[in-house]
């Protein structure tokens, strides 16, 4: 069958465990993890892809999928529901010499080398599932044609004291990435890559067969791939993104990222009407505050009733708060019942968790963040 | 309940809700913060597996079709049946448009004939309630009526049904249909909403053209009382009323009563609407609001009591609004204080303005304007 051409499609890589999110992965996928009150994580992506024009996505599972699935559905909260093109979940699958896992990041786009093909497309925008940002990739193509790049990486400037933690970018005068330091101890550079790639696909295609014959190849784009273009003197750019972009990789960097939505300052807006974050909608009445409730400097949901005192929170669709009790620093997920004369503070509390009358959950100011699961 | 075809006829009175039905039909006015009248018959009807169900506009049908889109909010956008919007056709000769509402029907009569089904669901949307149908159903197959028509048993509540037509029975028939004046107690208000088969459907609407004896539906349907075996169908749930700017106001803050709410949006299904992808409320520091039902995509950074709040509304810092209901979109700057006030969609209040009507009589602001 023979596809429209594409100028550019998208690989979304969302098989990732996210096992230092405990529990919170235990059931689910990272990128399915609720954020922000009515989003899960992967919406921030897909809405990113919807929103710069970007209609063909291959989202990659592996880990825990279902919840995943039934998420993203045939597409249509993004619009992307295309009679051509869309939204296609990619899971590992048999075929006449084997199945198998997904072996890395390089080998799971090396795997579905034919869905990428019958859309003969331009350009491969390689993204991650796991992050938060809202960013225009359309603007990311201009960049990555001006500079005549056969790859182009998203990169984002890092505090000095965390730069061990990421792939760290050293770029000359004209953004050409001169060299790639995968968690150095010592850093050269600031930016850190953020996991978006734009690669020339004919290119890509070459390095990804390459890659797939070597035996000690760990498949991965940040230690592979890179690298050996690096060292063939491919020309790769460096492309800076300036706005909010966190790694919700941690429990503590999830509730982080969560109460960054409440402060005043804050630069990821939700309320831009030209870059929507899509989600799923559920069939909830607008929320409830009743005479004895007050709410301050916190997000709420359609479907809450809030009964007692909601201090510098996020809460998700559903979450019923109980007389006389107090959260406060928290994420309630959705569908938790609180109880009456309950004492909440510094907790995540995980999807239709009922927490009963008279609990006191508290964490401690510094502390890890308590993680609520029953 | 594949069996049954809903029919939502929209020809209703609008004169009472004044400007708020100016540019729309009364089915396509915002209530409950996020909701028009019509999902809630709308979402009865898909709750219990309806999959065919038209809409018989009166003209001023823009905003009805923006709204219902193709019907994926109800599930309804199906290959087999779906949603249908049937407005009037005019006279290009004469071009005159025909007194009554019987002559939309006439028209459509080719998709009554064919649609597979052989019962009609008949409905207005003024009538608000969370309904189970199925129930409906059973008690009109039971029963073998001709007609099931449902109503509600009310006493003392005279206000809140006013003008709206009641039925007078003898045990389960009805034996004639007369109207709250505001001078009985205790009266079966009419839901305006009945179960008939469709072939008796068809054979009342063709008769009423043969003998031009009436020109609304439900006259049609009533002049049936006396000739055939009509029933009623007692429903004791809640029921809003919404055929004038009072009784508008008084179905919405009825709402802010948990218990009322939650049987109007959960007993038996949920309330389905077009969504529009709003983030969360916000609210900052400095808001304090009580006794309120905020919808999604607001920011709220002043004083609210005893509000209805619909998606994306602003409300500044120092603003006070009690007693109210605001529409989408609407911008309430720093300091403005309102009360029994009715914001319709996309208003922008300056700050320090006041605005305030009567409990009784609350004030209506007409869309897209700035005070």
């Amino acid at each position: 069958m023979s596809r429209e051409k594409k100028e550019i499609i998208a690989m979304l890589l969302a098989g990732g465990q996210g096992s230092r999110l405990n529990k919170l992965t235990e059931k689910i996928a990272k990128p399915a993890v609720p954020f922000g009150g009515k989003y899960r994580i992967i919406d921030f992506t897909l809405s990113n892809c919807s929103n710069s024009g970007i209609n063909t996505i291959g989202v990659l599972t592996q880990y825990r999928p279902l919840e995943l699935n039934k998420h993203i559905g045939m597409g249509s909260p993004w619009d992307l529901d295309r009679k051509d093109g869309g939204v296609t979940i990619l899971a590992p699958f048999m075929s006449a010499d084997g199945g198998r896992w997904y072996k890395g990041t390089a080998n799971a786009i090396y795997e579905n080398f034919h869905f990428i093909e019958q859309y003969n497309p331009e350009y491969v925008l390689i993204l991650s599932g796991d992050h938060i940002y809202k960013m225009d990739y359309s603007q990311m193509l201009d960049y990555h044609k001006e500079k005549q790049a056969e790859a182009t990486i998203a990169v984002i400037r890092v505090p000095w004291e965390e730069t061990n933690k990421f792939g760290i970018m050293n770029v000359d005068n004209k953004s050409r990435i001169t060299e790639f330091d995968e968690k150095p101890r010592v850093a050269k550079s600031n930016l850190a890559s953020m996991g978006v790639y734009i690669f020339n696909w004919k290119v890509l295609k070459k390095y990804l067969i390459e890659d797939e014959m070597d035996k000690n190849s760990h498949h991965d784009f940040g230690k592979n791939i890179i690298p050996n273009m690096l060292r063939d003197g491919i020309p790769l750019y460096s492309y800076l993104f300036t706005g909010y972009w966190k790694d919700v990789g941690e429990v503590r960097s999830l509730w982080e990222s969560n109460m960054d939505l409440l402060k005043e300052d804050n630069t990821l807006d939700l309320y831009d009407r030209n870059w929507r974050i899509y989600s799923n909608n559920p069939a909830n009445p607008p929320h409830y505050i009743s005479s004895t409730g007050k709410v301050k400097s916190s997000l709420l949901n359609e479907g809450c009733i809030i009964h007692g005192e909601v201090n510098n929170c996020v809460l998700f669709p559903g979450v019923v708060v109980g007389q006389n009790s107090v959260v406060a620093d928290s994420v309630i997920m959705p569908g938790v019942k609180i109880g009456d004369n309950t004492c909440i503070k510094r907790c995540i509390i995980m999807s239709n968790v009922s927490v009963p009358s008279n609990t006191v959950l508290e964490g401690k100011e510094n502390d890890e963040i308590i993680l609520v699961n029953q | 309940m594949q069996d049954v075809m809903g029919v939502i006829n929209l020809s209703e009175d609008e004169a009472a809700l004044r400007d708020l039905a100016k540019y729309r039909p009364v089915a396509a006015i915002p209530i409950a913060g996020r909701y028009r009248i019509i999902d809630f018959i709308l979402s009865n009807m898909v709750n219990v597996g309806i999959q065919n169900v038209s809409i018989f506009t009166q003209g001023k049908s823009r905003s009805i079709i923006e709204h219902l889109g193709h019907g994926k909010a109800w599930d309804l956008d199906r290959k087999m049946d779906g949603l249908f919007v049937f407005n009037p056709y005019s006279n290009p000769k004469e071009s005159t448009i025909h007194k009554g509402d019987i002559k939309n029907f006439v028209d459509q009569l080719e998709y009554i004939k064919y649609s597979r089904q052989k019962y009609v669901f008949l409905s207005r949307s003024y009538m608000i309630c969370n309904l189970d149908l199925k129930a409906v159903y059973k008690f009109h197959k039971d029963s073998g009526a001709d007609i099931t028509m449902l109503y509600k048993h009310v006493k003392g509540e005279k206000d809140k049904y006013l003008n709206c037509d009641t039925l007078n029975m003898k045990e389960e028939k009805v034996v004639s249909i007369g109207r709250n004046i505001g001078k009985v107690e205790e009266f079966n208000v009419f839901m305006e909403m009945c179960i008939l088969k469709k072939s008796l459907f068809i054979e009342i609407i063709e008769n009423c053209i043969s003998k031009g004896d009436a020109v609304y539906l439900k006259e049609a349907i009533y002049q049936q009382v006396s000739k055939l075996n009509v029933n009623g169908f007692a429903f004791d749930g809640y029921l809003g009323c919404i055929n004038s700017i009072e009784n508008f106001s008084r179905v919405n803050m009825e709402l802010l009563d948990v218990e009322i709410s939650k049987e109007l949006f959960n007993k038996n299904g949920y309330i389905y609407t077009n969504v529009k992808d709003e983030p969360p409320t916000k609210y900052s520091e400095s808001a304090s609001v009580t006794n309120s039902m905020v919808a999604n995509g607001c920011i709220i950074e002043g004083t609210v009591e005893r509000c209805i709040i619909s998606r994306g509304v602003k409300i500044g810092k120092n603003a006070v609004v009690k007693d109210c209901i605001i529409m989408n979109k609407c911008v309430i700057e720093d300091g403005a204080s309102l009360q029994y006030v009715i914001l319709d969609k996309n208003i922008e209040i300056s700050s320090d303005t006041a605005l305030r009507g009567a409990a009784k009589k609350p004030m209506v602001i007409n869309k897209n304007q700035k005070i």
